[in-house]
């Protein structure tokens, strides 16, 4: 049993990452390394506003005051910011008229990752926004969405097309001087998805944007606005692949939400970067600051995530609940395997009274991988009868990894309820047993107790990415016996 | 009473502290005469380069952002750096009056061990008792063998400024296959009109088989301000309990950091239980390291804080080995503008396989200034491991209280009455009786707002005058 149990575990972690092919586009590139001279270079390429340079510089000048954090726990090799290359895109020979102008390599790159940007999707009624390293290359339904007044384009249109809307509320929630990597993305930031739902309209369709990293040496730094306006509805999806290489790339995002008051947004990733090979070489890592706040009575934010990739994930998103009664959800899985690391959670600050919040945050390790929950919930004063409930339970496959929960609550009132609770454990032989007394094997066995397990948050995915986590689970998962 | 004249004191200046400490220790412990065994030097200095190193606590240190010291610290003290006078009779200034409580009483005062017995004492079955300085040097081998080993590479500030410039303290040593049935009382006095910084040492030490029962009692009767830096290493041997209570009912202007090391062998058992009544700032670090396999240790705590009072509790439980239990329960009542905080940490070293670690921290919020951080933080390297741990923060329950007030009973006593029900799951895991009734009535007194200072303290202590007060509790009230 011990004996097929490893061999189990071997055949896991050999498996291969599927979206580990590089496609050969030409490529425009900025010079290697980080100055201002880079971060002209790319407002000029971007044609960007006076502002919005002078927003970036800004960044930029207060990023070189700080220090790289150092307090996750996560254990990397200095990154050289000076080895990055800070903008790369495909290179556009005309301005596209239809999908059929497009590269058809690009073309191919997403119908190998399975997003079809044709009709397809016209099937399934999802819009995407498709961003390749750093540029927004294709976003379909848009006609669709702007019959309903929805602004669904890159950021890069946005800034161009909307300026009074992206002046407003960039960085309106997650400030250019908030961290570290916050800063950097603000500084060089290149393209990224841009979503306005203007008032009372529920968005029809879901929307969707594909992140890829094609490129060798370059970091990718996008940026995502998403402002639901009062009574709007709007459901978002996330999805991101790269190829396979020896050498680490940074992935630093910034990720906004604005909910105004009764409106409700649902953002939901399945993050799949390359998470490095088996020895631990190579991989993403991932720096993001995603945030969303509730400025109008009502309003609720859900943060659903399912994290498999990265060889680091740092990712805490959060939600502040200003209005009254608003509401903020978070649920992840994050799995971690080989000598993949994750510190990831989020962060609840209750500040408007009756303001709910859940947290339920499922962590599964194996091989040498460390997988932390790190996570905030904050009370203050005038946030009277706040309720909150946090679940945090890690799963621990194999003996050589490791599942820490850092959870932080600070309570300042007296009618507020905060409950935290935590588990960690293993599958235990009486699980595997009753299944393999049935006849189950014990690599279904483990697929079956490990989606079990995770159930309870996969079942808040929109059904397009419940299939796609599904899948992605038992393969990074299937048959692990701890 | 020692008089002021018996005494060296040096002044700390509060404007540049850690310069003002350094040329207090290089003039009164590197090379004194006093304790010139080298290896007592040599730890001194070796600490006091750590102190400079890792300087006082700040807020921007992990286990420091919710504790502020800076407050504590912009105070001038006073150091005691020489011993009280010998022929002291403590019993003029200390009588504890637990009813059918029979201890052996240690006590410090001002951080120094006084006895009207001498400096150290053995009892018949081979137990040794008595000042930590004296033990130093009567028991060198045994003090060097086990002195600051528990503390590992302690990044505290606190703890090294400790070792480099420790005082005195109170020195226990039970040999194997002995059980002490009387309690040892440990009292910690602050008798002066200055306002004093202590750095007091304890050493105790369980042979293998032994069994110890260990009362720490904090107990201040001074007008000044004072800042307690206290360190006790214990150190269990296979298949040794103890059993330890803490007893913190310190004034509104006290600060007592109390860091305590324990280190467990093979199938050795902890019950150690702290309880915080009163105090301006305290803070109770637990350092358990299970170094050996099916050693079990139980870390409870209770605090009831009002006013502007801040409590602490840091607990570390390092399974380092396979098959070892802990459990943690933490329960707090925070009244007026209190702030309590939490920090527990579980840490499961790799291949410590079949761990159980439970953790809960209970705190009810009565008033909206009230504040309460809570932390239950696990670090795990193995799979097979059953951890949990869970927090709270919330109310009295409502419809508890609809059924209490609905047979008659007030408000406020309704209130009481949930409230002692909440205190009494760490109250009934005191296991020696009659300190448990003690503690009992006290925490009742507590609720009610009886017990505030030294004025209703279970200690009978006599004021300055050396007139004694007797403050009986009066049990026809509860």
């Amino acid at each position: 049993m011990e004996k097929q149990q490893d061999n189990i575990l071997d055949q896991v972690t050999n498996s291969d990452y599927k979206y580990g092919f590089y496609t050969d586009i030409e490529m425009e590139t900025a010079p290697v390394g980080l100055s201002e001279d880079t971060i002209k270079y790319i407002s000029k390429k971007k044609n960007e506003p006076e502002w919005l340079l002078a927003f970036r510089l800004n960044a930029y000048r207060y990023w070189l005051t700080l220090e790289e954090p150092t307090w996750a726990h996560l254990h990397h090799p200095p990154i050289n910011y000076q080895d990055i290359i800070y903008y790369a895109a495909p290179k556009k020979k005309k301005e596209l008229q239809s999908l059929d102008e497009v590269d058809p390599e690009l073309l191919n790159t997403f119908n190998k990752l399975g997003i079809s940007l044709e009709e397809q999707k016209k099937l399934t009624g999802v819009a995407v926004d498709a961003v390749i390293d750093s540029v927004s290359v294709k976003t379909t339904f848009s006609d669709t969405l702007a019959k309903h007044g929805i602004i669904f384009c890159s950021f890069s249109e946005a800034v161009q097309n909307h300026p009074e809307l992206v002046k407003q509320y960039m960085g309106s929630v997650v400030p250019s001087n908030d961290n570290y990597f916050a800063a950097l993305n603000s500084a060089v930031f290149s393209d990224g998805s841009f979503c306005y739902i203007p008032k009372g309209v529920r968005c029809p369709i879901e929307l969707s944007t594909y992140f890829r990293i094609n490129a060798a040496n370059t970091g990718q730094f996008e940026r995502t606005l998403i402002i639901a306006d009062e009574e709007a509805y709007v459901s978002y999806m996330e999805g991101c692949t790269a190829p396979m290489r020896d050498e680490n790339q940074l992935h630093a995002a910034i990720v906004e939400i604005v909910a105004m008051k009764d409106a409700e947004v649902k953002y939901s990733t399945v993050q799949n970067w390359y998470p490095g090979n088996k020895n631990g070489e190579g991989g993403i890592y991932n720096f993001v600051t995603k945030r969303g706040i509730c400025k109008g009575n009502n309003a609720k934010i859900s943060w659903t995530q399912v994290e498999t990739g990265s060889a680091i994930t740092w990712k805490y998103p959060s939600v502040v609940l200003m209005g009254d009664n608003s509401i903020g959800e978070f649920y992840s899985v994050a799995v971690t395997n080989n000598y993949q690391q994750a510190d990831t959670g989020t962060k609840m600050i209750h500040i408007g009274k009756n303001t709910k919040s859940t947290i339920v945050s499922k962590g599964i390790s194996a091989g040498f991988s460390n997988n932390s929950y790190r996570g905030l919930v904050k009370v203050i004063k005038r946030a009277e009868n706040a309720r909150n409930f946090s679940q945090c339970d890690s799963l621990l496959l194999g003996d050589k990894c490791g599942a820490h929960t850092y959870p932080y609550i600070k309570t300042g009132n007296s009618s507020s309820i905060v409950e935290h609770e935590a588990t960690t454990s293993k599958i235990s032989d009486d699980q595997l047993f009753y299944c393999k007394q049935r006849g189950i094997d014990t690599e279904k066995a483990v697929g079956l107790i490990v989606n079990g397990y995770a159930k309870e948050v996969l079942q808040h995915l929109p059904m397009e990415f419940a299939v796609e986590a599904q899948k992605l689970l038992s393969i990074s998962l299937e048959g692990s016996v701890g | 009473m020692a008089e002021k004249r018996d005494l060296v004191m040096d002044v700390i200046n509060a404007t540049n502290l850690v310069q003002s400490f350094s040329e207090v220790f290089k003039q009164q412990f590197e090379n004194t005469a006093e304790d010139a065994s080298p290896f007592f030097q040599n730890e001194r200095k070796k600490a006091f380069q750590n102190f400079e190193k890792y300087g006082f606590p700040q807020k921007n240190m992990e286990n420091w952002r919710n504790t502020d010291l800076s407050k504590a610290l912009s105070e001038n003290y006073t150091l005691f750096t020489s011993q009280p006078d010998p022929k002291l009779d403590i019993d003029t200034i200390f009588k504890c009056n637990v009813p059918h409580f029979e201890t052996l009483l240690l006590s410090t005062l001002n951080g120094w061990y006084v006895s009207n017995h001498g400096a150290l004492q053995t009892l018949d079955n081979g137990v040794v008792y008595g000042s930590m300085r004296a033990a130093a040097k009567e028991y060198a081998p045994l003090v060097e063998k086990y002195f600051r080993t528990a503390l590992n590479d302690s990044k505290e500030g606190l703890i090294h400024l400790n070792t480099a410039m420790m005082q005195d303290g109170i020195f226990i040593y039970v040999p194997a296959n002995v059980s002490v049935d009387k309690t040892f009382q440990m009292v910690s006095l602050i008798n002066t009109q200055e306002n004093v910084f202590l750095n007091q040492r304890n050493l105790i030490i369980l042979g293998e088989n032994s069994h110890l029962r260990l009362a720490q009692c904090d107990e201040s009767i001074n007008n000044g301000t004072t800042f307690i830096n206290s360190v006790t290493e214990i150190f269990m041997d296979k298949s040794s309990t103890l059993d330890h209570y803490k007893l913190q009912n310190k004034d509104d202007k006290t600060t007592l950091i109390n860091s305590t090391y324990f280190v467990q062998q093979q199938g050795s058992v902890l019950n150690t239980n702290a309880i915080t009544l009163n105090g301006a700032l305290v803070r109770n670090y637990s350092n358990v390291q299970l170094l050996g396999s099916h050693s079990e240790a139980n870390v409870y705590g209770l605090y009831l804080m009002d006013k502007e009072q801040h409590v602490d509790n840091q607990v570390f439980i390092h399974h380092a080995v396979p098959e070892c239990q802990s459990n943690e329960l933490f329960k707090g009542v925070l009244d007026d503008q209190a702030s309590a905080v939490f920090n527990g940490h579980i840490l499961v070293a790799r291949d410590a396989q079949q761990t159980n670690a439970y953790q809960t921290n209970r705190n009810i919020l009565l008033t909206d200034k009230a504040i309460i951080d809570t932390k239950p933080f696990l670090e795990i390297y193995a799979d097979d491991v059953k951890c949990s741990h869970g927090a709270t923060i919330g109310q009295l329950d409502a419809e508890a209280m609809f059924y209490i007030r609905s047979r008659g009973i007030s408000e406020a006593s309704a209130k009481i009455m949930l409230m002692y029900a909440f205190a009494a799951e760490v109250l009934n895991k005191i296991s020696i009786e009659e300190l448990r009734t003690r503690m009992d009535d006290m925490v009742k007194k507590r609720l009610r707002g009886e017990l505030s200072n030294c004025e209703q303290c279970v200690l009978n202590c006599s004021n300055k005058e050396n007139k004694k007060i007797n403050f009986a509790i009066d049990m026809s009230k509860i």
